[in-house]
């Protein structure tokens, strides 16, 4: 029997790590693309960590490009006529043998990697130095380029220089603060106000009010796309950040089904006795039941913060001006405009609209996960 | 109505009162006016005009329709199941007596809260046909036997398989939810299945699965839900992986035009509310019905099981 357990609690243990490593790696992958040169991004065999390559070149020890690797052994020669007179090349152990007017730099083996200096963007355009060199010439270390992060956040708003009314990072930030800070503000408070009547109030209809609101959360949200782009038009509100905040301050039917559950547990009495001392309901709602409900408005304010933060569907349609585009939709289309080349740039943004989600998470981890927990299975 | 009633009736309706105003306002309009849009020829520009049920024989011949429709399911009912497994396979994983399970449950869970446009980048990048994580995997391996991984998203049949794979990483929300329906089973009825000399499979199918049922059924109904109207991953990813033309084309050769996108580029492209407003419903149709015959598959189930 404990034979048994010991081998089922390591078949667990492994299965465990292996699934760990599955559900981690995409994480370090990203996180490892943020942090390379783009030639690395696109280099075979695939590496995990950056590194920076030191080689000397053309007389400096200089941070090189490893580019490719020479197929044939040969020499590097300086040509001596000919329109590349006085230029370094590559020429073949043949056509050295065939009498090539140049002069021997030094021989190459096959396998010997063709390396380039590294340009700073922005240096004066002129030949890079080069070289042929045998792998072990070319040191290399660790090195993460952080500096990827300010590049990638400065490209996402466009081109600096061609550009004049250049939308930045700050702004899409801001907007996206926007829209998930007063949307959180109105989902708790009109949720709260509007769960406390079906919870603790008694009237005639409220049952089949209640229904109908939980039917609601059937309806797909492409039933109403278009209609409510028409309400929003009508408004005038096209284009600006309200269509995505202003509906949570009217509730939503599966906030007001959360905050009605956790209101329901709270003991009737002390309504009973509030109530006794003549106090209104407004009043016993505001002193008695919100500083009791934390928990449950604590969920509800995490649940829409990261849906407004994620949000894409809506900045979609609502969005028109680039400076009022969230960072999720700044992200998107900075990627569609310019394709899937800047993989370094593409995943530091991606790790920075991340970013904020992840750190609120590992805050109220405890919170988020019995909010989860309670939201799924009591039905 | 006595004169309490009445002022209930006043208290409920004042506290519900931007409740009513918003599912007026947001929900009941909404679904009301788009039923009378799918019966019109509608763009936004000009009000509608009656036509009666054209738009929904439109829809019976319009190939895209159907290949929308047939997209959709596909990547349904790949991701429904293997999603549900899934979770299911984790929270009775991290159920399991262990050290670090809260550190696992963080891993696993995390995935689930990435912004969708960030993952959809990020996936898009480990798809990468040349030099994405996905095949750097595989080739090694594939290698073995002459073969090479697939362009993924950019091969028409293997860009819905990606697509499910991807969402395959976001399942930790379905895994909190059947870990805590796991641990509201009684201790005592494992023991006392181990005293009757139950297997572990045995056990499972007898004391865990008729308790969680419910649980399971009732969430893999909101994922097909979810399934069904699957959007950004697809948008952003077709597009990207295929560099050329809309993002609503559902590259390549339409194998990702799922149901809500060519439900979107028909409402916001093409301007052809009405039509959408028709697909729309369909989808709203074909929601309801899902749930329906689901709620009550489960229902018998369940009474089965007990």
């Amino acid at each position: 029997m404990s034979r048994e357990h010991t081998g089922s609690r390591w078949v667990v243990r492994v299965l465990l790590a292996a699934c760990s490593v599955a559900f981690v790696l995409p994480f370090v992958w990203l996180v490892s693309t943020s942090l390379k040169p783009i030639e690395q991004t696109i280099s075979l065999p695939l590496t995990l960590i950056p590194r920076e390559y030191l080689a000397d070149v053309g007389g400096r020890n200089v941070e090189v490009t490893l580019d490719f690797q020479v197929a044939k052994p040969g020499a590097v020669v300086r040509y001596r006529s000919g329109a590349d007179a006085g230029k370094l090349g590559f020429a073949t152990a043949a056509q050295l043998a065939h009498g090539l007017d140049a002069a021997l730099v030094h021989p190459v083996d096959a396998g010997d990697w063709h390396v380039t200096e590294k340009q700073a963007s922005g240096q004066a355009a002129g030949q890079p130095a080069w070289d042929i060199l045998a792998r072990d010439r070319v040191s290399s270390r660790v090195h993460f380029r952080w500096d990827n992060y300010p590049k990638a956040l400065a490209a996402l708003g466009g081109d600096a220089e061609a550009d004049r009314h250049r939308v930045g990072f700050w702004t899409f930030l801001g907007n996206s603060l926007v829209v998930a800070v007063l949307g959180v503000v109105g989902t708790v408070l009109s949720n709260a106000i509007v769960a406390y009547g079906f919870a603790r109030l008694r009237w005639r209809g409220r049952d089949a009010f209640f229904a109908l609101t939980l039917a609601t959360m059937m309806v797909p949200f492409p039933v109403l796309m278009v209609p409510l782009y028409g309400v929003f038009k009508a408004m005038g509100l096209i284009g600006t950040l309200l269509p995505l905040w202003l509906p949570t301050w009217f509730g939503s039917a599966f906030n007001i089904f959360l905050m009605r559950q956790f209101f329901r547990t709270i003991p009737e009495e002390l309504s009973e006795a509030a109530r006794i001392d003549g106090c209104s309901e407004w009043r016993i709602f505001w002193r008695i039941i919100v500083p009791l409900s934390t928990p449950v408005l604590v969920v509800s304010a995490l649940f829409h913060f990261i849906f407004a933060w994620n949000d894409f569907l809506g900045p979609l349609l609502y969005l028109t001006r680039k400076d009022t585009y969230t960072l999720a939709l700044a992200l998107e289309s900075y990627q569609s405009q310019n394709g899937g080349v800047q993989w370094h740039y593409l995943m530091a943004a991606s790790a920075v609209t991340i970013l904020p989600v992840i750190l609120l998470f590992l805050l109220a981890q405890k919170t988020f996960i019995r909010g989860i927990a309670t939201t799924g299975s009591k039905n | 109505m006595t004169r309490t009633e009445k002022k209930q009736l006043r208290a409920g309706l004042a506290f519900t009162s931007l409740w009513v105003v918003g599912l007026a306002a947001f929900t009941a309009y909404p679904v009301v006016a788009s039923l009378y849009y799918s019966f019109c020829d509608y763009s936004i520009l000009k009000s509608p005009v009656w036509c009666g049920l054209e738009n929904y024989q439109q829809l019976v011949h319009d190939g895209l329709f159907w290949k929308s429709l047939r997209n959709t399911l596909f990547y349904a009912g790949l991701s429904v199941p293997l999603g549900t497994a899934m979770a299911l396979g984790l929270a009775m994983l991290l159920n399991c007596e262990t050290r670090g399970r809260s550190l696992y449950r963080l891993l696993f869970f995390m995935p689930s809260i990435v912004p969708v446009v960030a993952s959809a980048m990020l996936w898009l990048w480990i798809f990468n046909g040349e030099y994405g994580l996905m095949n750097g995997f595989l080739n090694p391996i594939l290698g073995l036997f002459g073969l090479h991984g697939p362009a993924w998203l950019a091969d028409p049949s293997w860009s819905k398989p990606a697509l499910v794979i991807m969402s395959l990483w976001g399942t930790g929300n379905a895994m909190v939810i059947y870990l805590a329906g796991l641990q509201n089973v009684p201790h005592e009825l494992y023991e006392a299945a181990e005293i009757d000399g139950a297997s572990a499979w045995q056990r499972f199918r007898h004391v865990t699965l008729p308790t969680i049922a419910p649980v399971v059924a009732f969430n893999a109904i909101m994922a097909l839900i979810g399934a069904m109207q699957l959007f950004a991953q697809a948008y952003i990813m077709s597009e990207a992986a295929n560099g050329n033309g809309n993002a609503s084309d559902g590259n390549p050769e339409r194998s990702t035009l799922l149901y809500s996108i060519y439900l979107f580029s028909t409402a916001f492209q093409d301007i052809r509310m009405g039509y959408a407003s028709a697909m729309a419903y369909i989808l709203f149709l074909i929601t309801a019905a899902l749930t329906w015959m689901a709620a009550r598959l489960s229902r018998s189930r369940t009474e089965d099981a007990l």
